[in-house]
């Protein structure tokens, strides 16, 4: 309420305060108000004239009421007219009705504008200064539309007073951030940015929020401000505490103002100009002295203010991290309060130390206090410090420390709070992995984690350590062994158990010659678990079963004797039951030899990035990981996983349970997966077959670029392109609706055969899982062929649209022609080369009936799509087509020889093809003779 | 079952709290008072569901009583002993206001005690209770032995409600048929909805244990004796009417001391009445109410600062009669600046706290009509909605029962005591009131 001098006060207004106070109840409330609404209306009745004083008194009234949560719909006229007004008071009431109640009422608008232009052309700075308030607290965009080409002026012009300076700079600010089109600073960029030079303090403080603000937007134009910031703030900042008189807060010299001007110098980069540098790391070394400095007060306030500069400070010396020897400072600073007895300093020291731990410069100075971070993570009382403890544990950890890291996390991991266990443990994760320089340290780890956070172990995690066991040879009997030891523990959690059953299942026989792990010894391990598990753990348990049937032939009865069993066989779920009928149709009918290769040891895994980053990365808890630590772990990952290649081609799989055993909804028929689920589909391939994932393919032999699908909901289209035995083939998904795409990922993978080094396939840039209605999003695919293939690989879609989860299959069109390279040769050559080729297996002839017209240039034209080089004049008949090129693998090079006749008569094709290997000719000729 | 019950004053302050259940805690208190009784938004839900307990509230004048329970009880059940326990309370101290509560907190908590047992509802019938729970706390300790057992005996007995011995001088009977008439017209007259609500309320000051047997002009009755070609000779007694006209009564509710089996098979009504006031019945009808009243509102807007109102009421019932108490309360607009009204009869006026204009007739008798007109005078708002036009809404107290209903017969054996139906004074009244009686405008 207004400071009312007391001949003001309104003595009605406070009778009428007072009697809804003392209401007894909400009625009586009610009943008293509508009374008075009644008495004001008849006062504001048209035909008679009110004074001043009452206008306000009854505009006041209808204030409270409104406040009280009542409709107000009079008296706005009244309140108006109170803006034209003499009287300070009565303008002041005018100006608060109208910020309070404003509404879009265009005649209304219109005259409340036309009053603050009147009081915004007055001399009196308290007028000025109430219609500036105005029109920052109501801040819409008719007041912007109206106002924002003036109060520039006003905030620029020489004579204004240096109240209204900063009453203008504040409402600028208002308007710019609700309406930033309207508000064109264009030519008072430069006035703007010498505010900075105020000699009021309280100008540039107000001035400074406005240019932070400006200068996010268009950092370039507001650039100057960086050195008037810089003299500004060392300026303050070597000033005696008695120099700033009215704004020295506790001996502290203008702290909100230095905090302003830090953050406004975060918004550029270190300034080039050396002089105003050194001038800055000067101010920056000072505020650091300053806080070794004894506090010249035991009040709160004095070492709040003080803090809050260095905390500010900090922040800047992180954004340049340039200067090695003011971020070990900082460091060394942060590292004296992270045992202070003030749990918000330990909390921003924490904080601030995460950041400073990922600059190549502070790393090793934050690492020197990781043993009080770690007895942090253990005592400190609140949890939000905690969290910031390990989130800075994490931050720091490398090769030296890792082990010692990791082993606090885990102890932490028994009592950690719940919200944070999840996220404990899969930095747990990543780090043992990230340092693991030994395996089995890694395979103790994870396994501890599980027996000790088991309810907090994603899946991504567990399918991480399986990948990497099975990638890792010189771990796998360690690994065996150890999950063996740790299954015998009569509670085990069922993460543990599902590690135990794939990795028992794959490498049970490691360490089978041990009589206390025999295989029957480890079957009845398995087996006593089974019965507590869930469906999908007992479905991998049964892949486990049969996988034992394999590895050892003696326990083979026992376990037909299980899948026999009516649990088993006659089970309620589909999926145990179809495999529990599968496998045991497969152990009984399929040779040993079968078995063996059906049941073949799981392939290495390719090499990508680790999926429980991506999970971390996507939990984007505060101080998680930042990007560059996030590209430091992949390169690491490659290290540690060693097999196939590094860095660059790592690629992140949206489903990576689709990778490990296809234990996902639905049977084993649809997971296209590597996995024994779909070695099964091999067994068993009358069923398989997709529905048209081939439709399109047909299409592709002969041309690289073109629409892949197309339905109601998605086009893609490909675009792609083949350089010896390497390709990359860019895809786009466009959305054909209006709606959004969730959850939208795709999945390439190379059925049977294809995935066992035929073909190398990595997928770039994971997609993002929307795609908005008409958008279209792109993704790369970067294809290797190893050796010659006749499949090719299927890309899964699965996307929601609506609600309903869409579900889609394709070929991708890559068939071996793609990586032919054509050879020129002349007429002998040529014949001389089909001659060496004549070995029966190494051709394959078709006869066939054309499906197109015999167009000469058509046929001309595929041929040259096909890849390979068309050669005129060899063939003594002008008639025929032939051609010659190399089909480019890594293994090796296929020559390849082709000869078209056609016989326009007949409409018929004779097709014939030699290369150099057999499956070649045939795929060749296959693939050829559905194209013309 | 209830697991306890709290009573609160206006401010949330807890003035009784009595918990039957251990499921109940004190938190369950201040879990009403926060989410109910401080909530910003009114809450007007009678049952409010908090943590899984559920509470049930009524709220008389200032003071809320609120049942809670963890269980999932028989919400009309709650109900119906919440009122009950206002009428309990109303029966002891007069009107329940937080002064008189806390000056019989001790009579309330030993009330409590009496009429619920671990949350399942005993008798709460006021004549019982009031015999060993009395107001006159020394008084109480002069009960001879005798006495002692004879409460003993009728709490545990079959007829809980009415213990033995009792003896007058004078066997006097008071019958009122107490109805409440609701309404809502259309503005031409049209009836969209009426329904009448009526009590037979009774107070019998009869010596030993009667059996009482009551009449009316229940139309299944009239109709099957009209079937049956015999006429009940009772049937036309003194208190019964000259059996014109029967009425069709939807649902109705018992006192407990009548006999349901009886009324199920023969549609009697015969009891053993309690002693003192009690109610026998309650009841609804919806066929052939005779409305008393008709309001015929006329409203003409006279540009955007005027309103004319006129409104007419037509009294529609005997001439001989007269209606009481009658209030015409006809709303006027949010912007309303200033009203004129005239009237002929009664008195009117425009009352700002309430947006009314507020019409009294003290007296009116029946097949008359009286009007009022009013000029409203409205401020121009910037609001361009439309005044939503509520319906105007009548009281008044009329001496007859709008259902029809007519009291055949109330006849009184007692065969132990020698006194027979003829010697017992009896009297019978009829008031009708008005419900929410509205015609729109």
């Amino acid at each position: 309420m207004p400071a009312v001098s007391k001949g003001d006060g309104m003595r009605g207004l406070a009778v009428f305060i007072s009697d809804i106070r003392n209401c007894k109840s909400k009625e009586a409330e009610i009943k008293r108000i509508n009374k008075e609404l009644a008495n004001i209306r008849s006062k504001f009745k048209g035909d008679k004239a009110l004074d001043g004083y009452s206008k306000k008194k009854y505009v006041c009234k209808l204030l409270f009421i409104f406040l009280l949560g009542h409709d107000i719909d009079f008296g706005h006229m009244e309140a108006v007219n109170l803006l034209s007004s003499n009287k300070y008071t009565e303008k002041q009431i005018g100006y608060l009705f109208i910020s309070v109640l404003v509404n879009s009422n265009s005649e209304l608008i219109r005259l409340i504008n036309n009053a603050i232009k009147n009081d915004l052309s007055s001399r009196n700075p308290t007028f000025m200064c109430l219609a500036l308030h105005c029109i920052a607290n109501v801040g819409s965009r008719e007041m912007a539309e109206a106002f924002a080409g003036e109060i520039p002026r006003i905030l620029v012009a020489g004579d204004t007073m240096d109240s209204v300076k900063q009453s203008a700079a504040l409402c600028l600010l208002r308007l710019y951030k609700t309406s930033p089109d309207l508000v064109l600073m264009g030519e008072w960029t430069s006035r703007v940015v010498h505010l900075l030079n105020d000699q009021h303090m309280g100008v540039v403080t107000a001035a400074i929020s406005l240019i932070t603000c400006l200068s996010q937007k268009n950092p370039d134009e507001f650039k100057t401000c960086v050195s008037l910031a810089v003299s500004r703030l060392s300026r303050i900042v070597s000033s005696a505490s008695t120099d700033l008189q009215d704004y020295t807060y506790y001996f502290v010299p203008a702290p909100w103002l230095s905090c302003k001007l830090l953050r406004l110098l975060q918004c550029y980069p270190p300034p080039e100009d050396g002089a105003v540098k050194g001038r800055l790391v000067e101010c920056l070394e000072t505020i650091l002295n300053k806080a070794q400095e004894p506090p010249k007060s035991k009040k709160v306030q004095h070492s709040n203010a003080k803090n809050a500069i260095l905390f500010e400070a900090i922040s800047l010396i992180i954004h340049y991290d340039s200067e090695p020897n003011l971020l070990v400072r900082a460091c060394n600073q942060l590292g004296q309060f992270l045992q202070h007895r003030e749990t918000n300093l330990r909390y921003l020291a924490l904080e601030s130390m995460c950041t400073l731990a990922s600059s190549e410069f502070s790393h090793e100075a934050v690492k020197t206090h990781i043993e009080t971070v770690i007895n942090a993570l253990k005592t400190e009382r609140d949890v939000s410090v905690r969290q910031r403890a390990a989130d800075l544990l994490y931050a720091m950890c490398d090769r030296s420390n890792a082990k010692q890291i990791v082993a606090e996390m885990l102890s932490y991991l028994e009592t950690a709070d719940y919200s944070i266990r999840e996220e404990m443990v899969l930095k747990v994760a990543i780090l043992a992995e990230k340092y693991a320089v030994d395996y089995s340290w890694y395979v103790d780890t994870i396994l501890n984690l599980i027996r000790i956070a088991g309810d907090y172990v994603s899946e991504e995690v567990w399918y991480r350590v399986i990948q990497i066991v099975i990638n890792r040879d010189d771990v796998q009997g360690y690994a065996a062994k150890t999950v063996f030891e740790a299954l015998q523990a009569p509670a085990c959690h069922e993460n543990m158990v599902k590690v135990g059953g794939y990795i028992l299942g794959e490498f049970g026989n490691l360490i089978a010659g041990d009589p206390r792990s025999s295989p029957l010894v480890q079957f009845n391990l398995l087996h006593s678990k089974f019965h507590l598990c869930s469906v999908p753990t007992r479905a991998l348990l049964l892949s486990a079963y049969i996988k034992f049937i394999n590895l050892f032939p003696e326990t083979k009865s026992t376990i037909q004797e299980v899948l026999r069993s009516d649990s088993q066989i006659r089970n309620s779920d589909v999926e145990l039951q179809q495999r529990a009928v599968e496998y045991l149709k497969l152990s009984s009918i399929a040779s040993t030899d079968v078995l063996a290769t059906v049941l073949e040891e799981m392939p290495p895994f390719p090499e990508r990035e680790s999926s429980i980053l991506a999970k971390l990365k996507k939990k984007k808890g505060p101080g998680a990981v930042s990007v560059n630590e996030l590209e430091e772990g992949k390169r690491e990952g490659g290290e540690l996983n060693g097999g196939g290649e590094r860095g660059g081609d790592s690629s992140s799989t949206p489903s990576p349970s689709a990778d490990l055993l296809g234990l996902r909804a639905g049977p084993p028929v649809t997971a296209a997966a590597p996995s024994a689920g779909s070695l099964l589909v091999d067994v068993f391939s009358e069923a398989v077959k997709q529905p048209s994932p081939t439709a399109f393919l047909r299409l592709f032999v002969c041309k690289n670029n073109g629409v892949l699908f197309e339905n109601q909901l998605l086009q893609i289209g490909i675009k792609s392109e083949y350089r010896q035995n390497l390709g990359r083939m860019y895809l786009f998904y466009g959305n054909k609706t209006s709606v959004q795409f969730v959850t939208f990922t795709t999945t390439v993978t190379c059925p049977g055969e294809l995935q066992s080094h035929i073909l190398h396939i990595h997928t770039w840039n994971s997609l993002e899982p929307l795609i908005e209605g008409g958008a279209q999003v792109q993704q790369v695919i970067n294809i290797e062929c190893l050796t010659d293939f006749s499949d090719a690989p299927l890309l899964n879609i699965k996307f929601r649209y609506g609600g309903a989860l869409q579900n889609l299959t394709l070929k991708l069109p890559v068939t071996i022609n793609k990586f032919f390279q054509p050879t020129e040769m002349a007429s002998h050559d040529f014949f001389q080369r089909w001659k060496q080729l004549s070995l029966p297996q190494q051709e394959a002839q078709k006869i066939f009936k054309a499906n197109h017209a015999m167009d000469t240039e058509v046929l001309k034209a595929k041929l040259l799509g096909l890849g390979m080089a068309l050669l005129e004049n060899v063939d003594p008949n002008p008639e025929n087509f032939v051609c010659a090129g190399v089909i480019q693998t890594k293994a090796q090079q296929v020559g390849s020889l082709l000869r078209l006749e056609p016989n326009a008569q007949a409409q018929m094709y004779r097709l014939t093809v030699r290369s150099s290997k057999d499956t070649v000719s045939k795929r060749l000729c296959e693939l050829l003779a559905e194209q013309f | 079952m209830i697991g306890g019950l709290f009573i609160y004053n206006h401010k949330g302050e807890v003035l009784i709290s009595r918990v039957y259940r251990d499921d109940i805690g004190r938190n369950a208190v201040d879990a009403f008072r926060v989410n109910v009784i401080h909530a910003r938004q009114q809450v007007r839900s009678p049952v409010t569901n908090i943590a899984r307990t559920s509470f049930f509230h009524v709220k008389r004048s200032n003071i809320w009583l609120a049942a809670v329970t963890k269980q999932n009880v028989n919400a009309a059940m709650v109900f119906e002993f919440l009122y009950k326990m206002c009428d309990v309370m109303t029966a002891y101290f007069g009107k329940i206001s937080e002064e008189n509560i806390k000056n019989n907190f001790v009579l309330i908590y030993e009330l409590l005690d009496e009429i619920l047992d671990f949350g399942y509802p005993q008798n709460s019938e006021t004549g019982a209770l009031k015999t060993f729970i009395t107001q006159q706390g020394i008084k109480s300790q002069h009960h001879t032995k005798e006495e002692q057992s004879q409460i003993t005996s009728q709490v545990t007995g079959q007829i809980g409600w009415r213990r033995e011995g009792i003896k007058y001088r004078r066997n006097e009977l008071f019958l009122d048929v107490l109805e409440s008439v609701n309404l809502l017209m259309s503005p031409q007259g049209q009836v969209l909805s009426a329904h009448v609500s009526g009590r037979v309320v009774m107070k019998s000051y009869l010596s030993g244990m009667p059996e009482c047997k009551f009449g009316m002009n229940d139309k299944i009755v009239i109709d099957k004796q009209g079937k049956g070609g015999t006429t009940d000779d009772s049937g036309k007694s003194e208190l019964g009417g000259s059996g014109k006209q029967s009425i069709a009564i939807d649902d109705c509710t018992f006192h407990q001391c009548v006999r349901l089996s009886k009324f199920d098979s023969e549609r009697s009504i015969s009891f053993i009445p309690p002693d003192g006031e009690y109610e026998l019945m309650r009841y609804r009808t919806t066929k052939d109410i005779i409305l008393p009243f008709r309001v015929i509102p006329l409203v003409r807007e006279v540009g955007r600062t005027k309103l004319e109102v006129k409104v007419v009421i037509k009294s529609n019932f005997k001439p001989s009669l007269l209606a009481q108490k009658i209030e015409v309360r006809i709303p006027t607009p949010l912007n309303t600046s200033g009203v004129q009204v005239i009237c002929m009869k009664g008195k009117a006026k425009y009352k700002a706290s309430e947006n009314a204009i507020v019409w009294k007739i003290k007296r009116m008798a029946g097949m008359k009509e009286s009007q009022i007109s009013a000029e409203i005078e409205l401020l121009p708002t910037n609001d361009k909605k439309k005044w939503a036009r509520p319906p105007i809404s009548m009281n008044f107290e009329v001496p007859f029962a709008p259902s029809g209903l007519k009291v055949r017969y109330l006849k009184v054996f007692e065969p132990k005591l020698n006194y027979s139906d003829h010697d017992v004074i009896k009297w019978v009244r009829y008031i009708g009131r008005s419900g929410i009686y509205e015609t729109r405008c």
